[in-house]
């Protein structure tokens, strides 16, 4: 006979549940230090290791709720939702794919969009979500920021987008490619009213993301630590078949090599960004 | 010729070395009818055999070596070449070319990715991967061509921006995302042709345009077949199946409506007669431009705008 009896029956395995992006329980092991910290103390410190400063991904709805004032914002374009134009197949359909991701994180695409106010100033935020496909951009994606950057323009406020994405979505082939263009199309407008953008990149943001808007802001902002590239580390490591310098492609590389303006603690952006809309507001 | 970068084209390889022996055989016992039947049935099978390319296979007809590269175009559609080099901030990028010439009797300015010839030359243009700053190049004609009011023609032909270490560290992405800004609203017209691989981002950082035509046999992606194999089917080899999945070619992007025309090759692929490929897009362009510069700048601005503004595809729920 055995010693011990199950009472309970184990749980089922993690994967028909959705998952957030802190590990369940009451320790999580920090991927930065290895230290073991206790959750409710990362809950505490916005999910940035208490230890070690490193900051641990959040999704898009937590995002907003960092950055803006509302307690509940009101969300624009929701109900926007991908068509499969190639009809693309896999090993799994893209369409069965796409209905996966949305129950496991809860979000209809790889990005919301919010109006409300940070720091008291008005501004139109988007905020990618990575747990949505690896928060890459296809149709909708490009919709959403495109719409949200001509609302900007239209009211001449501040537009912030937040990326956190692999890139362009290969399920929807050159017209996810096709996006780049559409969403700079509309940056370039809005610069031409005068309004700002700030471009605050998260860990990661890589391929056409980066490549487009994730480049493109009046200020690019970006968290400590995050991975920031054009390709991917593993696709630069098989082209020069040597290992990468420590600390390549991260936030603080992009800013000694120029490409970005400031790296910002979690616990400082919304501060950050709400002292730069300020300054940068629309003066006629 | 290298018969093995397109291996449908053996039997076509087997004839037309036939007809080379025959023709060098003495006159006479009936040769040249022989001739003339081998050549007709070279005629049909060539027509036959390229009527019914999969996706992978007009994905290697679009890398032929032997395709009219821009450098090409230049020489047999223009006169007067002046080619511009540097970025004017750390380096000239062989893999991208730029420059003005004259074009039916006016200048234009022409920025192109360069693949190069002969294994020392695709070395030295890095088979046409451009780094930052050879789209930093193409901006600095770009905005020649706006002071100067030239029409700007734009030849893609890439597999991809190159990924390498100091690519990244000079800003490849912020290169190739400037230049779709400025592209958006670059006040003279542009006009734009997919002659051979149209790689992702590194294709799209000089391909915004007014008119976006592409040749017949040319492909335009997100990723190379081989690239979306390895990441969704975790097997290169998948390269045929993740090529039709991803529909890359020509008709499949006028269908998806994002291009403006298909450019017709002679049978038998550009790279079987380059000298018609170049004139066929060569009338092409000289078209679509009469038609842009007949257009007041802002009305031009604002259909570039909503040409680019309709592409995608959702449900609105």
């Amino acid at each position: 006979m055995a010693w011990f009896r199950k009472s309970k029956r184990p749980r089922s395995a993690a994967s028909d549940r959705p998952r957030s992006t802190v590990p369940e329980g009451l320790w999580v092991r920090c991927d930065g230090c290895r230290e073991i910290i206790y959750s409710k103390e990362l809950d505490r410190n916005l999910q940035i290791c208490p230890k070690c400063g490193f900051h641990f991904r959040i999704d898009s709805r937590a995002r907003i709720r960092l950055l803006v004032d509302e307690d509940e914002p009101r969300e624009l374009y929701r109900g926007l939702l991908p068509a499969d134009p190639l009809k693309f197949r896999d090993r799994k359909s893209y369409r069965d794919r796409a209905k996966d991701y949305a129950r496991q994180s809860g979000e209809e695409e790889a990005v919301i969009v919010v109006e409300g106010h940070i720091g008291g100033v008005p501004a139109i935020v988007a905020s990618m979500e990575y747990r949505f496909m690896g928060g890459s951009m296809g149709s909708v994606v490009g919709e959403k920021i495109t719409r949200a950057a001509e609302e900007a323009a239209k009211r001449r406020c501040g537009l912030v987008v937040v990326s956190a994405s692999g890139g362009a979505r290969m399920q929807e082939g050159v017209v996810s490619l096709m996006q780049m263009a559409k969403i700079s199309a509309a940056l370039a407008r809005l610069r031409e009213r005068g309004a700002p953008y700030l471009s605050v990149l998260t860990d990661p943001t890589t391929g056409g993301v980066t490549a487009s808007f994730g480049m493109l802001g009046d200020l690019n902002i970006a968290e400590p630590g995050a991975l920031i590239g054009f390709a991917g580390p593993r696709v630069i490591q098989q082209t020069i078949r040597e290992s990468l310098p420590e600390g390549f492609q991260t936030s603080e590389f992009l800013l000694e090599h120029g490409f970005l303006d400031m790296v910002v603690e979690r616990s400082e952006l919304k501060g950050t960004l709400a002292t730069c809309l300020r300054h940068l507001r629309h003066r006629s | 010729m290298r018969p093995s970068e397109v291996p449908f084209e053996a039997p076509l390889t087997d004839l037309r070395r036939r007809i080379e022996e025959l023709e060098s055989y003495p006159e006479g016992s009936g040769r040249s009818k022989e001739i003339a039947r081998l050549k007709e049935k070279l005629e049909r099978d060539t027509v036959e055999v390229y009527g019914n390319l999969t996706r992978w296979e007009r994905t290697l007809v679009a890398r032929h070596s032997d395709r009219p590269h821009t450098l090409d175009y230049v020489e047999h559609l223009m006169s007067d070449w002046i080619e511009i080099h540097g970025d004017r901030a750390y380096a000239d990028d062989p893999a991208i070319v730029a420059g003005i010439a004259s074009f039916m009797g006016r200048p234009v300015a022409i920025v192109g990715h360069e693949k190069g010839r002969g294994t020392k030359e695709r070395i030295e243009r890095n088979f046409g991967q451009a780094r930052p700053e050879g789209y930093r190049k193409a901006l600095r004609l770009l905005k020649l061509a706006e002071r100067f009011k030239m029409p700007v023609l734009c030849l893609v032909d890439t597999p991809g921006a190159y990924p390498g270490l100091g690519a990244e560290q000079r800003g490849q992405a912020e290169a190739i995302a400037r230049n779709l800004l400025e592209m958006a609203t670059l006040r003279t017209p542009i006009v734009v042709t997919i002659t051979g691989e149209g790689g992702s981002g590194g294709a799209l950082g000089i391909a915004m345009g007014d008119r976006v035509f592409m040749l017949e046999y040319s492909v335009y992606s997100v990723i190379s077949p081989e690239g979306c194999a390895a990441i969704l089917w975790k097997d290169q080899d998948k390269k045929e199946v993740a090529a039709d999945a991803l529909r890359l070619t020509a008709p499949d992007i006028f269908e998806l409506g994002v291009v403006d025309a298909v450019i017709p090759e002679p049978a038998g692929g550009a790279h079987a007669n380059r000298s018609e490929t170049i004139q066929n897009v060569g009338g092409t362009i000289a078209a679509a431009l009469a038609e842009v510069e007949a257009l007041p700048i802002d009305k031009l601005l604002d259909q570039r705008y909503r040409r680019f503004r309709k592409l995608g595809f959702l449900i609105e729920g």
